[in-house]
């Protein structure tokens, strides 16, 4: 099952944890908010992500059964976001 | 209009309307004003709604008339199936550019209202909402008598609720209009879930704008074969367009899908062959305009040229103007309607705008076109609405359609051209 790392990008706040304890997945950008590796999460990388998720002060980093959530579409492929 | 029969006059009659003919134009916009009686005895009885009306409107092939161009049918099965569903028509139209959905509501306000009955039926809704933006007062007043008309004669099955919406760009964003309806402000909440999984007071919600709602009442009435019968096979049907900018007759027009763009341009009678259009408002892209022939107004020919139909809305760039400067004031204004609540927008939308001024003054090193470049990577896809990925496809395709005159202010810094086709309303966004 293909897993993928989002950000709530309402609730982020740019603190910054989540690219300090998974820089492979996670950059920030020139204001502090991440921007994620889109491709899916590697085996070997599980566990800092959990670590990463529950890390975040505002819960905005979730990890999904999901690639994308196109706003355009109605119906949603996903299983939904999860907190790990 | 050919073809429709029916006595004026005598409310309570049943009127025999004869299916209007298939290739007749306008259609939302035949009827004569806001009479409840005119609206019946032009269009027949309105019919009642159910499932088997899904399958119809699949068959329609009508897509959603608000910006997304999704598919209708599938958005009421989605909705259809859960438990005590709800409708919300979408007339929250907040585009500057774009009027078809206020002109809608003013002139046909009984079609839109056929159309919201007849989908909380289909859906099996028993609660039912319409939003409106409260600043447009001609459509106010026009639904609100269409509404104490038929409360008086009972004619829905349904309550329709009316309310007047606060005016921001994103108002109109389907999360955005369902978190005011909820209570709170008129900004967009991260997805999933979607309206139309939890929407209304946690209910699936069928989401739909004013205009496809419209259509959903003539089709009821005439059958997917009649819907079908103009537009393309992709992109059936009618739409309405606003057309604005460097013309002499800037209105809302009805057209087939497909019609050819610089024909349907000309109905607006430009003084001077255009030089470019913006198509789809400020969300939108810039084409370049095309001769008699060349591009039809439709999903497909317009992907061809980085465009899409979008909100509907088609702004004329005359042959004086300067695309940079027009750009730049709606790239300031749109960061200015930001709903301010995702880092990528707030600080990315300001930058992007300083960056895209410094194009427009003069860039003899290349640096503003660079960090313009750099910028619009950044941005893309980061928000929780697509409000910074507009603004990403609007200077995208400015960079490319006035790709010279980016040159020409690189070598020679700002023109002494003033923008004027395009407006940039003062008011700050409302969002309660």
């Amino acid at each position: 099952m293909r897993r993928y790392l989002a950000v709530n990008p309402i609730a982020c706040d740019g603190h910054g944890i989540c690219a300090e304890l998974l820089p492979e997945m996670i950059r920030l950008d020139e204001w502090g908010f991440p921007v994620i590796d889109p491709s899916p999460l590697p085996p070997h990388l599980e566990r800092l992500a959990k670590r990463a998720v529950q890390a975040c002060p505002t819960l905005a980093l979730v990890v999904r059964e999901s690639a994308t959530q196109d706003r355009t579409a109605g119906t949603s492929r996903s299983g939904g976001s999860r907190h790990s | 209009m050919s073809g429709v029969g029916g006595l004026p006059g005598s409310p309570g009659r049943l009127r025999q309307a004869v299916v209007p003919g298939a290739t007749d134009l306008p259609r939302l916009l035949a009827g004569r004003g806001t009479d409840m009686d005119s609206h019946f005895g032009l269009w027949g009885p309105m019919p009642g709604g159910g499932p088997s009306l899904i399958d119809e409107v699949e068959r329609s092939g009508l897509r959603g008339r608000g910006g997304a161009g999704f598919p209708m049918a599938v958005k009421m099965r989605s909705v259809a199936g859960g438990r005590a569903p709800v409708v919300l028509a979408n007339g929250a139209e907040r585009e500057p550019v774009s009027h078809k959905d206020k002109v809608l509501m003013a002139k046909a306000p009984h079609l839109v209202l056929d159309g919201v009955s007849i989908a909380a039926e289909t859906v099996g809704a028993s609660e039912a909402v319409l939003c409106v933006d409260r600043s447009a007062r001609e459509a106010v007043a026009g639904l609100a008598r269409a509404r104490s008309d038929r409360l008086r004669s009972g004619v829905d099955r349904v309550a329709i609720r009316i309310e007047t919406s606060p005016g921001a760009y994103v108002t109109g964003e389907e999360s955005a209009l369902v978190h005011w309806v909820n209570g709170g402000p008129a900004k967009p909440t991260f997805v999933p879930p979607r309206p139309f999984q939890r929407g209304i007071r946690g209910r699936p919600t069928l989401v739909s704008n004013v205009e496809t709602l419209a259509h959903l009442a003539l089709i009821a009435r005439f059958g997917a074969g009649w819907f079908r019968s103009v537009g393309t096979v992709e992109d059936p049907g009618s739409a309405l367009v606003t057309i604005s900018g460097d013309v002499s007759r800037r209105g809302v027009y009805e057209v087939e899908m497909g019609a050819d763009l610089a024909t349907t341009v000309g109905m607006a009678e430009p003084a001077a062959t255009p030089q470019a259009l913006l198509v789809g408002g400020y969300s939108g892209a810039w084409v370049p305009a095309a001769p008699p022939g060349a591009l039809g107004y439709d999903s497909s020919s317009l992907g061809a040229v980085g465009a899409s139909v979008g909100c509907s809305a088609v702004c004329v760039l005359g042959p004086d103007r300067c695309g940079l400067a027009e750009t730049a004031l709606v790239v300031r204004w749109m960061a200015g309607q930001s709903a301010g609540q995702c880092g990528p927008c707030i600080f990315g939308l300001p930058a992007l705008s300083e960056a895209f001024d410094g194009l427009v003054r003069g860039d003899r090193r290349g640096s503003a076109l660079r960090r313009v470049n750099q910028l619009l990577e950044t941005i893309a896809g980061r928000g929780a609405c697509h409000h910074p990925d507009g603004v990403v496809r609007l200077v995208s395709s400015t960079l490319r359609v006035f790709a010279s005159d980016v040159d020409a202010h690189r070598r020679r810094g700002p023109c002494r051209v003033r923008p004027g086709a395009l407006p940039a309303p003062s008011a700050a966004p409302v969002f309660r």
